[in-house]
């Protein structure tokens, strides 16, 4: 259950104290204000608000002046000061007198928000982990990780394991399998929940741009960079940074991520601050990291502070079991989606979907039911719907290009060609609304023989 | 429930389009292009060269009082309120009227970069995050909701472009 935090606002400007109010309503805080000290301490009951915000110069009770009487009474109390002129010595002072934090006016709202969760969510997860330890039965799981079979029994086994150790995770696994879900379920099973999850696919991306994207980059950092960027590590804070293919870095990553690792510390490109982030860390990987190290191409040294806890996800040939829920689940989502009435699969057709090796995994299953529900025409999918069979169909015989998006486009041009581009003759045929027709015609830039 | 949508000083023409398109996928009334002239003069600091979404909003109320749904403002405008160096948009909760900002939405502000198709994306996640609050939402701690609070870019990427299944229920869909 969401815990519902109260806020008091303390500042002299209406102006400011209404804009704050507004802006942690939305936040779906419990927000009251006061213009003075004197009000505010008048407010102020032990264990009554969660956190205050006070304006440092207000006439009368100043806000230091507050801080010190609020901690009298409570001193276990968060308060964040807000000042308009940043000074060394009343920061010293504030943080002296046991101000959580004081930040200076206008504050970018991006480090106001955070200050503010990361303060309330600390102080309630002290209590919450421990709720958590003792309560924990059964793991939530994202939607998309489905099976019953005894191999991913095991899998949430492990992962409710190791959710709440906070520990560092390497997931291993055939390319499909569903690593990105793992990381995910252990992810919204710990501790760190009410903060995201960063994924980063590292084989993606070139060193230098996932330097930047790890990193972040100051203003100005290079031409065209007006605003500072913040990077995954610093976006990771209180969460879970997901770095997926692990094995392609490059030997200087390596040594950057390493140095992260150890310090929990970095600066943005073209920064000197240095920055902390309190993240886990969960890494996967579909290449051997073992015989990587042994060929010199992967630091030893790395490897042993990612490898702390291994997973391994089972490939679906080895869990057979699971093929056919897993293959309603996708059924029911895109016929959905797509509003389509497709409600079952063949008897014929799931014989091959089970029997299929499915060298591309829970991916290429989702895949070729996806494509199935595109192009299938009664109510139950078929053996010619799905791609072994289609492959060597008339739609995609005279085309390189397997790809989904093309047989779609390929599938659609040929139903408006067989209908004279009468739009919703086309769109009764293949199941869709005219609205979703004239989209996928805008989005593949389908035109008329005429017109072409 | 109608929704208008009311572009004043936009640049980019194409994202009114965008967002008209995706909010008629997405949403059960009629949604309209309303150009009513909003005044600004009074919103702007000389000091910040920024525009005060509040105000702005105030202004908008007087002069669509006489439109029967929300009102949503698609501005190329560099919003703030008084205590916070920028917004990104900014919507009565529960009430009519809503305001976003494109401005701080452009990938050229951080990488350099132009990225048109991910500019359009982060303006249809603050168009429904705003009019998720003229609905009466507040922020969702479900990091793939697009009610999910989004103070910086970062986390207008990150969070999701739909609303989840708790927050769809307040929000009239097309589909739930």
């Amino acid at each position: 259950m969401k815990v519902q935090y109260n806020i008091l606002i303390v500042d002299d400007e209406k102006i400011v104290r209404e804009s704050l109010q507004h802006w942690f309503e939305e936040e779906g805080y419990n927000v009251d204000i006061a213009e003075d000290g004197e009000s505010a301490l008048k407010k102020y009951g032990k264990g009554k608000y969660d956190l205050l915000l006070v304006d440092m110069k207000m006439p009368g009770m100043s806000g230091l002046d507050l801080l010190t009487s609020i901690k009298a009474i409570d001193k276990d109390a968060l308060l964040i000061l807000i000042t308009a002129f940043a000074s060394v010595p009343t920061a010293i002072a504030a943080l002296k007198q046991g101000a959580y934090d004081y930040v200076t006016k206008p504050v970018d709202p991006d480090e106001l928000t955070h200050l503010v969760k990361k303060a309330l969510e600390q102080k309630h997860l002290k209590h919450e982990n421990e709720i958590l330890k003792e309560n924990i039965k059964e793991i939530i799981k994202p939607d998309n990780l489905i099976g019953e079979s005894f191999q991913m029994k095991k899998l949430y086994d492990l992962i409710n394991t190791v959710a709440l150790a906070d520990t560092t995770v390497m997931i291993r696994g055939e390319s499909g399998t569903g690593k990105e879900l793992v990381a995910k379920a252990i992810h919204i099973n710990s501790k760190r929940k009410y903060f995201p999850i960063i994924p980063v696919n590292c084989g993606a991306l070139a060193e230098s741009i996932l330097e930047s994207e790890l990193f972040g980059h100051e203003k100005g950092a290079f031409t065209g960079a007006q605003f500072k960027r913040k990077g995954k590590f610093e976006m990771a804070d209180g969460g879970t940074l997901f770095l997926d293919e692990i094995a392609t870095l490059s030997t200087k990553m390596q040594i950057e991520l390493l140095r992260v690792i150890e310090t929990r510390q970095f600066s943005r490109v073209g920064g000197n601050q240095l920055i902390k982030s309190d993240f886990r860390l969960i890494t996967a990987s579909n290449q051997s990291l073992e015989d990587l190290v042994k060929e010199g191409k992967f630091r030893e040294d790395l490897y042993y502070r990612l490898n702390v806890f291994t997973i391994h996800i089972p490939p679906l040939r080895e869990r057979k079991d699971d093929i056919p829920i897993l293959a309603h689940f996708f059924l029911n989502k895109f016929a959905m989606a797509m509003n389509k009435p497709i409600k079952d699969i063949s008897t014929e057709a799931m014989d091959f979907i089970v029997n299929y090796e499915w060298p591309g995994n829970v991916r290429e299953l989702e895949n070729a039911i996806e494509r199935a529900v595109v192009i299938g025409k009664c109510d139950k999918i078929t053996v010619e719907n799905l791609p072994f069979h289609v492959s060597s169909n008339q739609i995609n015989s005279d085309s390189d290009d397997k790809s989904l998006a093309a047989v779609e486009k390929k599938y659609i041009l040929q139903i408006l060609n067989e209908n004279n581009w009468n739009i919703s003759r086309s769109a009764v045929q293949l199941h869709i609304d005219r609205v979703t027709l004239y989209n996928k015609i805008n989005k593949y830039g389908l035109r008329t023989a005429v017109e072409a | 429930m109608k929704i208008y949508v009311v572009p004043l000083e936009l640049k980019n023409k194409s994202l009114l389009e965008h967002v008209v398109n995706e909010l008629s996928l997405k949403f059960s009334g009629k949604i309209l292009v309303d150009n009513t002239q909003i005044l600004i003069d009074n919103a702007h600091s000389t000091g910040r060269l920024q525009y005060y979404s509040t105000q702005i909003i105030a202004n908008a109320a007087e002069k669509t009082s006489y439109l029967d749904g929300k009102v949503l403002i698609l501005t190329s405008l560099d919003l703030y309120v008084p205590a916070l160096t920028y917004i990104f948009g900014e919507a009565q909760l529960g009430g009519k009227h809503s305001i976003i900002s494109a401005c701080r939405l452009h990938e050229e502000f951080y990488s350099g970069l132009s990225n048109e198709p991910l500019l359009v994306e982060r303006t249809i996640k603050e168009a429904l995050h705003e009019l998720g609050h003229n609905y009466g939402l507040k922020h969702c701690s479900d990091w793939d909701c697009v009610m999910h609070s989004s103070p910086g870019i970062e986390e207008v990427d990150i969070k999701g472009k739909f609303y989840c299944r708790e927050c769809s229920k307040t929000i009239p869909l097309k589909i739930s």
